[in-house]
């Protein structure tokens, strides 16, 4: 009992709970209490910030830090702490503080904001659940709560449209969380309950049941290869633009795919063992999947005139980067993989605020309406400029950093055909962001805008639509011009593949 | 010993009787009338079974049983026959009697009220 | 202190219908307070089996194998604390339900004694004392689910009647087998004396085939749907909470306890093959049925199912921590089940209540406007698809897990298909809720009402999901360690 009190077994469960509680209390909250509920949003944000804070010092001193609940004999709930969760969880608390302050924004005047903002602390206490997972029950608890908890976000607007489309999220998320749970109940039943633990624990396993480990690790690969988009089962992620901004920003840019990708570095690092699962044939299979959304996902980027769906079509392709990094058997593809984690969140949740910015000011939607946007908006365009050059690749921004050690890695490694598909993926990445950037700098603005709003502000646009996305471009630039200073996203990739192939 | 059996055999002859007109005839009176029958069959093995040879009295455990089964089946009997006046009243209340939409869900056991043209009798 | 234990949770509320019915104008206050002191009895109940262990006594100190046993271990006393919960919460919303309706003398007499009849169930050590209280059970469910008086309220009560009778009379014929050749009634007695024989076999047919008939394992099910879809809210939440889960209490006591010696694994497979048609049938019929209560009740159908899947499990798994999983895990889910159906139903006669009807397709406004309930059906919709963070998932789980041991994955196949239909019926009713009708002022707006279905719910997810811990306590299970 005296452990339970001791504030490393509390540090994972606190950190969860900050945004669980406000969630609640907002869920009770008259619809017109604005102020409490903004407060109640912010104060769990910045707790939350705090915590963070804290538990990224104590791991990198290599305390351990660890919540376990017992539900049932034999099935606990794991919340622990290891790099690998800290890399996540820093990465979903700093932009959920940044998009908290821009969905504020983006929503004023908009009805049901009560049940918004509460389930959007929900999704976020379910990525943090899913982050500081500590065995694979834990996780698929929490993987199946985010699907629940984005359910309503995506169903938002209420219209047919938002209402199609999130059928379709649920259709493709419950049946990816079915083969997810088939998987982990059939691996629990082989070995029992499945700790992550760094490097692995199914490598001791005998050869009879080597048959039965791929298949298991197929059901799980198809379970999170829905959320991690992962061709053909990324259906769901252009269908789910419906939702408003916020929405597409944080989650499906950042954490709904993201903990898909992050479910994926898992089971290969700590469940299979990343020299195991390369024994098994597991990490070709992966690499071959990952290569083809890559490169599937790039070329229909190129076809799509709505900017969202553009920006969509990209988070298949780039959020597969990750998988690949996992894919290659070596210490600096696994860097590469892991660090793109951080670095595609921030540049693409830039991408996605100015995408709601254009769509808010000025009513733009599609990318044959962005001429001269830059003269309009110059500021909100600058970001757009910083994340998509970080997303082909162009250095000193952070998208080149990984791109950078997955190539570097792929060669390390001998697998040549890698270095092919980052080339194709950054030609096809400049075809379809390029010309967006010369159509927004170089091109005249229109005589009016499609719907034009009015803000009473000096600057082009509402504070709260503004400032976050020159934050997140601004930490694109640091990620990548620091990438060598410590606690950088990169150096932490780093400290994360030393503790994976170390044992 | 034959005497038991042969009540034995009776009993289990008018449950399965029972049985087979609850699940064939229509009418309600009849399927009561069945069910009642099989609760008959039933008492039948009890009693078979409450005897313990010539000279010895009866078994009372079973008798009590039988007893508490006829109590509970005439109460069972009257709350049909009190669902079955209800149903008998709104049918006749409505100037057109529509078919129940319930009714027709069911094969084996379905209820047609009494407003029905073929009648029991 | 044994034996009052043991008989307050029977005779409390066998008085407070007695008082009910002789003071009518006051039925729903004296309901209330019978109410509260029946899910007190049962509650300290469950506690003294905790703290100490199974409790037993014979009525009138007659020994056995005379007298009528009394019993409550841990199966019985995490039925009984769920029925005392459940039961407590239908009974204040109930309060709120008839106020000013001229069914509500008629109501509390009816309920309490039904709240008799299944304490009497879960505490009864006799067969034949079984026998009378599934028989008050059967006529008090009947009687209340004709409440409303129309049409088809009444011919489909008639019919469950009809249904529970022929299903007594099985479950008595059976009796009258097993006095035949072991002359006793007492459980805890024939538990040690029954052998492999042909009466026994046919015994243990006439009974499970009776009770199955009133639990509604498919195909057996045919009555429920239109029993349950048109009684009264509350009656609903009682029918699909709580009378079917006292008859498959039943079954499991009778196939775990009494006939453990000469169950089959041939036998085991059948219930399961029934139970995954249940599951498939009743999924697929609520995913097409056009109202609410119509859909809750082809659920409950299907959850049934679920549970029935737990005997070919139970049965092929030897003894030891793995099969005590899987029978808490049983209990588990029943009890999560009773939870999260009652809460769902009490919410969906909130729904019906507000919009004058219960068509799902048009159910947009009504659903949007009371966003206390429309979360309550949530939360109860996510146990009944078995969904994180419910009880039913960590039943589920373990549940999956005992077919992976056991190599029946073939089980596997039949949950997955439930699930994914789960959650498309669930998700068709709560797809309603985001529209574009006007915001809702605040939460609750009810609170009567809304607050014993929104705690009921949350009891399904939050407490069971996370804390099903006490359940392995209660039945004496060890479980798997880590």
């Amino acid at each position: 009992m005296s452990q339970l009190l001791t504030w490393t077994a509390l540090l994972p469960g606190a950190i969860l709970l900050s945004s669980l509680i406000p969630g609640a209390l907002i869920f009770l909250l008259k619809e017109e209490s604005h102020l409490l509920r903004g407060v109640l949003n912010m104060a769990g944000a910045i707790i939350k910030l705090v915590l963070v804070v804290v538990l990224i010092w104590g791991v990198f001193l290599g305390g351990v830090f660890e919540t376990r609940i017992s539900i049932a004999p034999g099935l606990d709930l794991v919340l622990h702490a290891d790099a690998l969760s800290v890399l996540f969880v820093t990465l979903s608390t700093v932009l959920w503080l940044v998009t908290t302050i821009y969905a504020i924004g983006y929503l004023e005047h908009s009805p049901n904001r009560s049940r918004f903002f509460g389930f959007f602390s929900l999704c976020v206490s379910a990525t943090v659940g899913i982050a500081l997972a500590g065995n694979l029950l834990t996780f698929v608890i929490f993987y199946e709560i985010l699907t629940l908890a984005t359910y309503p976000l995506v169903a938002h607007r209420g219209t047919p449209d938002a209402t199609r489309g999130a059928k379709i999220y649920l259709a493709y998320t419950m049946a990816g969380g079915v083969a997810l749970l088939i998987g982990a109940v059939w691996l629990r039943s082989l070995t029992g309950p499945v700790d992550f633990v760094e490097g692995g624990v199914l490598a001791t396993m005998p050869e009879a049941l080597h048959p039965q480990l791929i298949a298991i690790f197929l059901f799980l690969l198809v379970g999170l290869g829905v959320k991690a988009a992962l061709f053909p089962l990324h259906g769901w992620l252009p269908q789910s633009m419906v939702a408003p901004a916020p929405v597409s920003s944080l989650l499906h840019a950042v954490a709904v795919v993201k903990a898909g990708a992050f479910g994926i570095v898992r089971v290969v690092y700590d469940v299979y063992g990343v020299e195991f699962a390369s024994q098994l044939g597991l990490l070709t299979i992966l690499g071959v999947m990952a290569s083809i959304t890559i490169v599937y996902g790039s070329i229909m980027a190129l076809s799509q005139d709505g900017l969202k769906k553009r920006l969509a079509y990209s988070t298949v392709s780039q959020v597969s980067y990750i998988a690949l990094g996992a894919s290659i058997l070596g210490p600096i593809a696994t860097i590469g993989g892991v660090v793109h984690l951080v670095h595609q969140g921030i540049m693409k949740i830039t991408l996605f605020f100015c995408a709601g910015n254009y769509a808010e000011t000025l009513g733009v939607h599609k990318v044959s309406e962005m001429d001269g946007v830059g003269r309009r908006m110059p500021w909100t365009t600058l970001a757009f400029t910083v994340g998509a050059l970080g997303m082909i690749g162009i250095p000193p921004i952070a998208g080149f950093v990984s791109k950078w050690y997955l190539g570097l890695g792929a060669a390390e490694a001998g697998e040549h055909w890698v270095l092919l598909i980052l080339a194709a993926s950054t030609l096809l990445n400049a075809g379809y962001f390029l010309p967006i950037l010369y159509k927004a700098w170089f091109r005249e603005p229109p005589q009016s805008w499609p719907q034009e709003h009015v803000f009473d502000s000096r600057f082009e646009t509402m504070g709260a639509l503004l400032w976050p996305p020159l934050i997140t471009a601004a930490l694109c630039l640091l990620a990548g011009l620091l990438a060598m200073a410590p606690f950088s996203p990169l150096e932490w990739a780093t400290l994360i593949a030393r503790r994976e192939y170390a044992p | 010993m034959t005497a038991a059996f042969l009540y034995g055999g009776a009993g289990i002859l008018l449950f399965a009787l029972g049985l087979w007109s609850l699940l064939v005839h229509e009418p309600l009176l009849r399927k009561l009338i069945a069910l009642n029958i099989m609760g008959a069959g039933v008492f039948h093995v009890f009693i078979a079974v409450a005897h313990r040879g010539d000279g010895t009295p009866p078994d009372p455990v079973p008798h009590a049983l039988v007893l508490t089964g006829i109590v509970v089946a005439v109460s069972a009997t009257a709350l049909a026959l009190a669902l079955h006046n209800r149903l008998e009243q709104e049918a006749s209340d409505s100037a057109k009697s529509t078919p129940a939409p319930a009714a027709g869900l069911v094969s084996g056991l379905s209820i047609r009220p009494q407003s029905d043209p073929i009648r029991h009798e | 202190m044994t034996t009052d234990s043991l008989i307050l949770p029977i005779a409390l509320p066998l008085l407070g219908a007695l008082l009910t019915t002789a003071l009518p104008r006051i039925a729903p206050v004296l309901g209330v307070i019978a109410a509260i002191l029946t899910a007190l009895s049962g509650l300290w109940l469950t506690g003294q089996v905790w703290g100490d262990a199974a409790q037993h006594v014979v009525l009138g100190g007659w020994a056995l194998p005379l007298g009528i046993g009394v019993a409550a271990d841990g199966l019985s006393a995490s039925l009984l604390a769920m029925s005392s919960l459940v039961g407590l919460g239908i009974s204040v919303y109930a309060v709120g339900y008839f106020s000013g309706s001229d069914r509500s003398p008629h109501f509390w007499p009816l309920w309490l004694l039904l709240w008799t009849a299944l304490n009497g169930i879960f505490l009864a050590a006799d067969l034949f004392n079984l026998y009378v209280m599934l028989e008050l059970l059967g006529l008090s469910a009947a009687a209340l689910g004709a409440l409303t008086n129309s049409r088809e309220a009444v011919a489909a009560n008639l019919r469950y009647l009809l249904v529970g009778l022929l299903g007594s009379m099985s479950y008595l014929l059976g009796v009258a087998l097993i006095y035949t050749a072991y002359g006793t009634l007492d459980i805890g007695l024939l538990s040690e004396r029954i052998q492999p024989s042909a009466l026994a076999a046919t015994s243990v047919v006439l009974m499970t085939a009776g009770l199955a008939l009133k639990a509604a394992l498919f195909p057996l099910h045919f009555w429920l749907p239109p029993a349950h879809a048109n009684a009264p809210a509350p009656v609903s939440a009682a029918l699909s909470a709580l009378v079917v889960k006292a008859a498959f209490y039943l079954i499991l006591r009778l196939w775990t306890d009494l006939f453990a010696n000469i169950t089959t694994t041939g036998a085991a497979f059948i219930l399961g093959a029934l139970g995954a048609g249940a599951i498939l049938w009743g999924s697929w019929r609520a995913l097409r049925a056009e109202r609410l209560k119509l859909l809750a009740a082809y659920s409950t159908v299907a959850q049934i199912g679920y549970l029935f899947l737990f005997f070919p499990l139970l049965q092929a798994m030897p003894p030891g921590p793995a099969r005590d999983d899987l029978f808490a895990a049983c209990v588990l889910m029943a009890v999560t089940h009773g939870f999260a159906k009652a809460g769902f139903f009490l919410a969906a006669g909130l729904v019906q209540k507000n919009a004058g009807h219960d068509r799902i397709d048009e159910l947009g406004g009504a659903a949007q406007s009371m966003p206390a309930t429309t979360f309550s059906i949530a939360l109860a919709g996510s146990a009944l698809i078995g969904l994180p963070p419910s009880g039913s998932f960590i039943a589920k789980w373990v549940m999956m897990r005992g077919a992976f041991e056991t190599g029946q994955w073939w089980w596997l196949i039949v949950i997955a298909t439930g699930t994914l239909l789960a959650a498309a019926y669930i998700f068709r009713v709560l797809s309603r809720a985001f529209g574009q009708e006007p915001t809702p002022r605040c939460f609750v707006t009810d609170a009567r009402a809304e607050i014993p279905a929104l705690l009921l719910a949350l009891s399904s997810v939050a407490l069971l999901g996370l804390a099903a811990g006490p359940i392995w306590s209660l039945l004496g299970f060890e479980g798997v360690q880590t």
